[in-house]
Parts: structure tokens; sequence; C-alpha cells
């Protein structure tokens, strides 16, 4: 079966060329709505390059996270704050060049590098079907818990039970996120007015509407 | 490439549905054809299981208001109405306002239904040796809930497109729901997934193997509670009455479908119908012991180690039973429940999310974790119907021991880490981890 399809080729330049006709999307369209729409498409297609490299936990993840949040984004963030000139946007010469610039230099910086480290080539279809496919989750799940998975043959037992992996970023990761959350409740709780103008203290229940 | 045995799909007696056809043709067509037989079977399930549980819904909903329901068509229970239906819906004029954005106007009922589709694809039927399956996924519960999300992002653009106010109404009503229905349920689903030590449903579901006791519903009292949380979360996930904000016929006229007719309009319905069997598949899975019964028949009558021919695969049809009768009785309670409470208004649905439902499944997961930390017995174990965890399936512990053989098992240094009462009796110590190593399943078994 020499010249028959190799499906995980196959498959990943489908993945890739639909996230990239989808971002193409992304900078062209002119309604947030539709830009927002290609984004989703966009992030759900890397999520499909996920689940080929056999990556499913981190696919699921990307799938809640970034598809669901933009979902949130384009409600909130878009469609109840927009005015009109931002519904319907139209790029400027000017925009177009410097983000071009932009873009197109950090593509400069990105694109030697995926070809310039060796251990990054592409491997022998041989070689690369020998590689079994190991479910990520638990060994994700135990080194955020402090389990260093990649380092188990350590000999000594007093070493190996100090090994704290990478329990500390993500224990203060947890921390700031909960403070970000309290700090957003806080700032967008209703304003009560301490006291009225005229004087009146402010647990006199208020009779007029 | 050989599937592994984590992406061996639909078991066809002891072969997987591609390895079957591969004998007849080259494995790469064979692949795509098996492919394509998953897909046709799981359209079915929502196609098929949409046309009886509309029927069902008219039935019951008929009954509750001392009605009929559906009589003539198709003989005498009225059982072809929906099939009349959609043969209406099919000659209806494809209708589109003059105002909307028409591509996502027509693309937005096909997103709603793709996603309840997708979904369908790593939950599983049966499990055993040979589950189920289109996909088996390692990571299965996260993903059948990151799909179930990506429903509502139809809904929210066909109420964006629709260029309609009463649209626009229930699209903004479902995003306010879906940032409060959301943590709970994730919450929820957190519990059995803590108590079975796996995200793979497969795995789930064979946990809770034997007598209804062994059910992770009756595991502890705070599973109890979570089960009925998780259902109310679940109700409002897929936009059933109480919960149908985003189609509120009596104030937004149809909500976000105002504007849809036809064939379109239906594919909202498929989608909605879908997702109902859907989270009801999947609290039977994580709860109510997915494939297996109340009482376990097919290991009483020795089909589950019987080396028959197709014993395995009559044992799975069973299961499969079980879980389409635990899915029809869920779904049967969501009609009961539409068809009995009034509609919450908005902030009713956020505060009962998130004032309510939120708390309590906090609690009850503190709950969970304190008895399994202390090692209280489930229900199973009080009455002695728990067996040790041999593993029907063995996807977590064969891959990691094959893959790095040097390796010993995480799980034996996370306990020198946290001490080995960090995790139930049921959970992942280590000797139920070496009991489902490959060598020792005979012995387990």
């Amino acid at each position: 079966m020499e010249n028959a399809i190799y499906w995980p080729t196959f498959f990943f330049l489908l993945f890739a060329a639909l996230a990239c006709a989808f971002s193409l999307g992304v900078v062209f369209a002119q309604s947030v709505v539709r830009m927002a729409f290609y984004l989703v498409l966009a992030l759900a297609s890397t999520a499909g390059l996920f689940f080929l490299a056999g990556a499913e936990f981190v696919a699921a993840m990307q799938i809640m996270i970034y598809v669901g949040g933009t979902l949130v984004l384009l409600i909130f963030g878009v469609m109840l704050t927009a005015q009109s000139p931002f519904v319907s946007m139209k790029t400027r010469g000017g925009d177009w060049l410097l983000a071009a610039i932009v873009g197109g230099s950090l593509l400069a910086v990105l694109l030697p590098v995926t070809v310039a480290v060796p251990e990054w080539r592409g491997m022998d279809r041989a070689e690369a079907e020998a590689i079994e496919v190991v479910p990520t989750a638990t060994r994700l799940g135990m080194g955020l818990l402090g389990v260093r998975v990649d380092k188990n043959d350590q000999q000594y037992e007093s070493l190996l039970a100090g090994m704290s992996g990478y329990l500390m970023p993500f224990e203060i990761v947890a921390i700031h996120l909960l403070v970000v959350l309290i700090g957003a409740a806080y700032l967008a709780r209703p304003r009560r007015r301490r006291e009225y103008s005229d004087g009146v203290p402010a647990d006199t229940p208020v009779t007029t509407v | 490439m050989r599937a592994s045995r984590l992406n061996r799909p639909f078991q066809w007696f002891t072969v997987s549905v591609a390895e079957f056809l591969s004998r007849y043709m080259p494995w790469e067509l064979a692949c795509t054809l098996a492919a394509l037989v998953h897909a046709a079977l799981i359209l079915n399930v929502i196609a098929v299981g949409a046309l009886f549980f509309i029927w069902l819904e008219r039935k019951i909903a008929g009954r509750i208001q001392d009605r009929l329901g559906p009589t003539r068509v198709g003989g005498k229970f009225g059982w072809l109405q929906t099939l009349a239906d959609g043969i209406k819906l099919l000659g209806k004029e494809d209708l589109m306002p003059g105002g909307a954005d028409g591509f996502l106007f027509k693309i937005a009922p096909y997103i709603s239904f793709c996603a309840s589709f997708a979904a369908f694809i790593a939950l599983p039927f049966a499990g055993g040796d040979m589950p189920f399956v289109a996909q088996h996924l390692n990571v299965a519960v996260f993903f059948v809930l990151a799909i179930l999300g990506l429903e509502v992002f139809g809904v929210i653009l066909a109420g964006y497109a629709s260029a309609s106010k009463w649209s626009l109404f229930g699209a903004m009503r479902e995003a306010a729901q879906v940032i409060s229905y959301e943590v709970p349920l994730g919450l929820c689903v957190v519990v059995p997934v803590l108590i079975a030590g796996t995200m793979d449903l497969v795995t789930i579901g064979d946990m809770q193997s034997g007598l209804f006791t062994n059910w992770f519903i009756f595991h502890d009292p705070f599973c109890f509670i979570t089960f009925w949380v998780m259902f109310t979360c679940a109700m409002a996930s897929v936009n059933r009455a109480p919960f149908d904000l985003a189609e509120a016929e009596s104030e937004l006229v149809a909500g976000f479908h105002t504007e849809y007719s036809g064939l379109r309009w239906s594919f909202f319905f498929m989608a909605e119908y879908g997702s109902m069997i859907l989270v009801s598949i999947l609290a039977s899975i994580l709860f109510l012991g997915g494939w297996h019964g109340p009482f376990p028949i097919a290991e009483w009558s020795g089909l589950t180690t019987s080396e028959m021919f197709g014993a395995t695969y009559l044992a799975n049809l069973l299961g499969m039973t079980n879980v389409l009768i635990k899915a029809t009785v869920g779904v049967t309670l969501m009609i009961w429940v539409r068809w009995t409470f009034p509609r919450l208004r908005i902030d009713q649905v956020i505060t009962t999310c998130w004032k309510y439902c939120t708390p309590i499944v906090c609690f009850t997961f503190l709950g969970v974790l304190f008895w399994t930390y202390q090692g209280l017995p489930s229900l199973g174990d009080a009455m002695g119907t728990s067996k040790p965890l041999f593993s029907v399936h063995e996807v977590g512990s064969v891959h990691e021991a094959s893959a790095v053989p040097h390796e010993k098992p995480p799980v034996d240094s996370i306990a020198r880490v946290f001490g080995s009462r960090a995790f139930g009796s049921r959970a992942l110590t280590s000797q139920s981890f070496e009991s489902r190593a490959p060598g020792s399943q005979e012995a387990g078994r």
C-alpha cells in the first residue's frame, strides 16, 4: 500500500489548512461577529491538530476554554458594548501596513525556528508509526499535583518525596485567579449610595421608587 | 498502522469494524468505511431518538394536560406523527429575513446539530473489553462537556443573525444562562471523576459493575445530592423548561428560532433532543452504572466471561439496552418536569445556578473528598457487593506500563508524597493499579 493516502498526513494538512484559512477570515472579515465566528473555527481546527497528535486533554481544553471563552467574549464584549462603528469595521491603509510589519516580523522569527531545530524535523513513516500514543491526562494531573512523572526513576526515596514538581506555580496561579475573581466581583457589585444628599442615613429604608 | 487499544472503535464480536473490514479490503479503505459506519450509527441514535422522544413528549404532555395527544397517524398510538411532521417540514419554504446575515443565519442550525452529534463520538454505549464507542477517548468526560458547550454557539449565532429583536433577546438570555449553568455542571461531573480516578467514561462505567448498590449515586450521601444537582444543570444545558428562556414562546414568540422555518428549524430540534439523550446517557454513565443494570444479568449468565463466539457482543448488547433504558427514563423525567413546572425568569435561573447549585455542589464535592479521604465505606462496600476493582478494560494501566516500561506507576510515588490515605478504597491505590496490570488480569477475573 505504498501509494494509498496516508491518513495522518492528510488530516494534518486538512486541519492546518482550515486553521490558516479561518485565521485569514478573521483578518479580512469586516463584521465583528463574523470575525469571532472565524476565530472559533480557527481555534477548533487547532484543537483538531491536537487530537491528531494524541494530546486529547489539550485539545478538549482548547475547545472548552478558547471556544467557550470566545463565545462569552463575543456576547458580552462585542454584542452588548459595540457601538455602530465597531460592528462593521474597515481597516485603514496605515493600519494594514503596521499590522503587516508586526505580524510579518513575528512570522519571520518563528518560521526559521520550526525548521532549524533538528528534533522537530519530520521522521520516517515507519518511525512515526512505531510511536505509541500515551494518554496524557493522568500524567498532566499528577504533574500539577507535584509528582515529577518525568523523573520517576530517581533512586533516593527522600529526594523523590521532595520533588515538588509544578505544585508551586499551580498554586500561585490558582490563588492569583481567585484574587482576580474576587476583585472582579467587587468592582462589578451594585454601588449603593452610603448617604443621600439630604442627609438621610443610609440604613433608612427607601420608600419611594 | 493498526489501531491501538485506545483507538479501537465500535466492536463487532471480537474485532473492531475497521479490523473486520480490513480482511476484505485495504486497511485505509476499511478505516474510512468504519468511520462512516460509526457516523451513520450515531446519526441514527439522534434521528430515531428525536423521532421517538418527540412523539413521547406529545403523548406525555397530552396525558399531563388531560388530553390524548396524537392518536391517528400511523395506527393506534399516533406513533408516526413525528414522521408526518418531518415530511411537512421538508415541504416548507426556506425563509430568511431581509436584514439577516445570510451566511451565519444559514450555518447556525448546522453548528448546533454538529455539536450535538460530535459529542456522541466519545460516548460509550457499552463497556467491557470491547466497548461500544466510536472513539475511545482517555478524557471522554471532558470532551463531551466541551463539545456540549458548542451547541450554544449555534443558538447565539442564530439569535444574532436573524436580525430580529425577539431572536436577539433569546440569544442574550441563552448567553446569560450558559455562564450560569456551566460552572455547577462542571463541578458535578468532577465528583464521579474524583471517585473513579479517571476521565475515561468506559472505565467510570465499568467501575460500577455488579449490583445497583455499586452505582456512584449510592456511593455516599453527597453523591446522591450531586446527581440531582447535575440533572438540574443538565436540563438547563439543553434548554428544557423550566430553563427554556431562549425560546420562551409566551414572551419571545419563539426566541432564537423565531425566524427559522422548515428543515433548518427542525435541525435545532434534532439538536435539542440529541442533547437531551446525550446528557441523560452521560448522567447514567457517571452516576447510574451506565451499561450495568440494577442486577448483573450478563455476569450471572456468564456472558461476560464466556469464550463462546459472540458472547461478549451479546453482553454488550444487553449493556446497550441498559444505557438506552436509562436514557429514556432520564428524557422522560425531563419531559415530565417540562410540563409540570412554569418557566423561570432569567434572574431566577441565574439565582438557581449561582446561589444554590454552585454552593451545594461545592459542599458535596468537599463531602465526597472527606468520604474518600476517611476511607468511609460506600453502599456497595457496606453491603459487601463491591468487588475488588478488576479491570474489564485496561486503557490507563497497560498504556502507561507498555509505553514507559522502566517507570513505576506514578501513583506509587504520589501515594508516597501524600500518604496512601489520600486515596479512597476504590480509587487509585497502588494495589488496584497493580491488579489492573496486564499480567494479573486473569487472576483478577
